[in-house]
């Protein structure tokens, strides 16, 4: 007599023969079944979250910190609903991540059934590929697909949606015996290995230039490339810029990183791209927040670009040498083809660079009433916490901030919101990098705009024995938002207040929430810190406590700005170091350099 | 060409649209459920419009064929074939140009014909080569094939007679000579069923 296992057993065993190790999710009626062989596994840890939001988010956390896919799983309707913000989150920033749902009964598709959604068609444009299982013996083959969608290629979330039934009905499918599955996937084909000829192409241009500039995104990070980046870096000692995605795929310290380009960007980084000769993009995608005015972007570069995914070389600009290929492989293929080509002369450039370096680096001013510097905690977070320790942001100031004055020396110690800029990614980004890289000290810099959103996961971490800590860098409102008001509104500011602040001047009310308290509530160690003197011993204090999560209140000065800025819309060009400071480039150090 | 700025803002007349280069995709698919929702959804979430699109069984089961006609610039048209192969169940994106491949549409009309016209219906009918395939005392409908030209002709010709109702295929496409767009993708499937 043949073995028969159920749908869901089929699912749990499949989830532990592609190597799954954590799945996120909360149970609910589709689902179910799938809930009660999962209680038997010894194999797939599940960890109960508290809104669906937190399961995709911490999948992408737990992604990103170790390279492997993430897994979410929530049952129908509004638990699959719930899953759509993360997913979009992973398809805009190219994270591995399988989504499983449940779904109501196969005959009750298309019934406005109860908890029923199309999640199959909702997530249709922010999924690389999506799945309504419709045979109990199909699901291994699917998860199988699934999870190699997911991660080859350029990563992105993969959706498997499973109704009840088959959940329910029996299979001989055993997945321990087939694994792995054949895969039918005969229209997924992605090209990793570059072409010879523009290999060479590209190398002959990057001998031949005179202002090249290495320009990384987060395709690096993506192809666990960094090492090899640093080896072409230092051979042909180009300056190298990273994006907000590609934060430490290149040490921040080491002496050709000119640091971040972007609205936020340094000005060497930014004006660097701007008098460029040559952009060597790897990885990276011209996206509007980097290149500002597209018409007006490095106008004098020519551009090497390469990308594991054709459609995005040419799509924002033009390309003279476009290089499909995983960007391992491509680097490695320069370095190979530069060997015999000679090195760029780059003397006169490095004069001018360094010059923006000197006077344009990056800084704030102290708050004139002797408030906390919100930059100051976190250059100091930076500091003492160290280069091993992995940062979650949130998105708004202080991520900006976070990019800006924490050095990165490591890959995949830089978690954050990048394409979709999603409020609330901190926290549960955070737990599930905990979750993937245990041994590490992780830390959530977050808002109080943003905190609000997820802090529900730390009662998951309390209860799970995930120690993460929380910095809130607390400025009483919406930050970024204000700053625009102040900046393009005439200080008109509508609907920022939070009211998180010690008293606030719109409802005179002291701190709703309290977070000390509120962490206290959700089982955490809660501490505040409102002075400069005391920005040290906190974190310290918050360092020496690993048997809990942790949660600071920095309570920072409101009216603090990131600069330097590019106002959305402007051309690079135009980028202000202060309010309505700009940078002088005529200064005599450019001299040497024909910009 | 001088520009008329109340002009710019009206949609394309015609013959403005023609200007634009039309583009006739052969797009050959996994035969799933979910496969024209993927790719539709595709075009109209990148702001494109499709003109007309036909979509059919091909020799091989597992394998369907798309006829997609797109008028857009060719830079956009790029990025909009790239992204159909980016999805999944895509296997094959051909462009048919007009001078090397064989297109057809279909269309079937319902003209109103008593007996006073319909001798003059029935010879134009015959002109086009089309053919008559339902007669009722006061209407006849007619199906015809043909490229695109060909069919706005012959609207044109029946128009006076008074069209009912009339319906069209879409267009499909088929490259002229022995060579199939198929062969390739065809075994690629096979291998991994």
């Amino acid at each position: 007599m043949t073995r028969e296992i159920t749908g869901a057993q089929s699912l749990v065993h499949s989830l532990e023969a592609v190597g799954a190790d954590v799945v996120f999710g909360i149970p609910g009626g589709a689902i179910l079944p799938a809930y009660d062989p999962l209680f038997d596994s010894t194999r797939v840890r599940h960890i109960l979250v508290r809104h669906e939001q937190g399961a995709g988010h911490a999948a992408e956390g737990y992604a990103q910190a170790t390279g492997r896919v993430g897994v979410c799983m929530a049952t129908s309707g509004p638990g699959a609903t719930n899953l759509v913000t993360p997913i979009a989150d992973a398809y805009m920033d190219s994270v591995p991540m399988v989504a499983i749902t449940g779904q109501v009964a196969s005959a009750a598709i298309g019934t406005d059934a109860f908890q029923e959604a199309d999640i199959c068609g909702i997530t249709l444009p922010i999924t690389k590929h999506n799945f309504l299982v419709q045979s109990v013996d199909d699901i291994p083959r699917t998860i199988a697909e699934a999870f190699h969608l997911a991660g080859t290629g350029r990563p992105g979330p993969v959706l498997v949606d499973l109704p009840k039934d088959i959940l329910q009905s029996v299979t001989s499918v055993l997945p321990h015996e087939i694994w792995p599955p054949t895969l039918d996937l005969p229209g997924y084909r992605p090209i990793t290995r570059p072409h010879n000829k523009q290999v060479r192409e590209a190398a002959k241009l990057i001998s031949a230039s005179r202002r090249p500039v290495l320009y990384i995104g987060g395709g690096v990070l993506r192809a666990r490339a960094a090492a090899e980046l640093r080896t072409l870096a230092e051979m042909t000692g180009i300056p190298v810029v990273t994006t907000l995605m590609a934060r430490g795929a290149f040490p921040d310290s080491h002496p050709q990183h000119l640091g971040m380009p972007g609205m936020h960007g340094s000005v060497a980084a930014v004006t660097a791209l701007q008098k460029a000769d040559l952009l060597i993009t790897l990885g990276a995608r011209f996206d509007d927040r980097v290149t500002g005015r597209l018409a007006s972007f490095a106008p004098k570069a020519a551009v090497i670009h390469a990308d594991i995914d054709p459609a995005e070389i040419g799509k924002n600009r033009t390309a003279d040498v476009p290089i499909v290929g995983d960007c391992r492989e491509v680097i490695n293929e320069l370095i190979a083809a530069l060997v015999t080509e000679p090195r760029p002369e780059l003397e006169s450039w490095w004069r001018t660079l360094d010059g923006w370096r000197r006077t344009y680096p990056l800084g704030y001013d102290a708050p004139p009433d002797g408030a906390l510097a919100p930059q100051h905690v976190i250059e100091r977070l930076g500091r003492i916490a160290g280069p091993e320790t992995i940062f979650a942001a949130g998105v708004g100031q202080h991520q900006m901030w976070a990019a800006q004055f924490i050095s990165y020396e490591n890959p995949y110690t830089w978690l954050n919101s990048g394409g979709a800029g999603t409020m609330g990614f901190a926290v549960p980004a955070a737990m599930g990098a905990k979750v993937g890289r245990p041994d590490a000290t992780v830390w959530a810099i977050d808002g109080d705009g943003c905190f609000q959103m997820t802090n529900q996961e730390l009662a998951t971490c309390a209860l799970e024995g995930i120690p993460i800590k929380v910095a809130v860098i607390n400025n009483g409102s919406l930050g970024m938002v204000r700053q625009w008001q102040t900046l393009f509104y005439d200080k008109r500011y509508s609907n920022t207040e939070l009211g998180t602040h010690p008293a606030s001047p719109r409802t005179g009310v002291k701190r709703v929430p309290d977070f000390v308290r509120l962490a206290e509530a959700l089982g955490c160690v809660g501490l505040r810190c409102d002075s400069a003197a005391e920005v040290d011993a906190t974190i310290e204090k918050a360092m020496a406590i690993d048997d809990a999560p942790v949660v600071v209140d920095f309570v920072v000065h409101p009216d603090a700005m990131v600069w330097p800025m590019v106002a959305a819309g402007a051309s690079n060009d135009d980028i202000r170091v202060a309010r309505d400071l700009a940078p002088d480039f005529d200064y005599s150090g450019d001299a040497e350099v024909n910009l | 060409m001088a520009t008329n700025p109340v002009a710019a803002n009206l949609p394309l007349s015609n013959q403005e649209r023609d200007i634009m280069t039309r583009h006739t995709l052969s797009v050959l698919v996994e035969n799933k459920p979910g496969v024209l929702a993927r790719v539709s959804g595709l075009f109209s979430r990148r702001g494109f419009n499709i003109e007309s699109l036909a979509v059919g069984p091909t020799e091989h089961p597992d394998v369907s064929r798309m006829t997609i006609v797109v008028a857009v610039e060719d830079l956009p048209l790029e990025q909009v074939t790239k992204q159909l192969n980016k999805l999944v169940n895509v296997l094959k994106i051909v462009e048919m140009d007009t001078s090397v491949s064989v297109q057809r549409e279909l269309m079937l009309l319902k003209v109103r014909a008593d007996l006073s016209v319909r001798s003059q219906v029935l010879e134009t009918v015959a002109l086009f080569r089309a053919k008559v395939v339902d007669v009722a005392p006061d209407a006849v409908t007619i199906e015809a094939t043909g490229t695109r030209d060909k069919l706005d002709a012959l609207i044109r010709m029946l128009e006076p007679f008074g069209i009912r109702e009339l319906v069209q295929s879409g267009m499909v496409a088929l490259g002229r000579g022995s060579r199939s767009i198929t062969d390739r993708s065809l075994r690629a499937v096979d291998r991994s069923a």
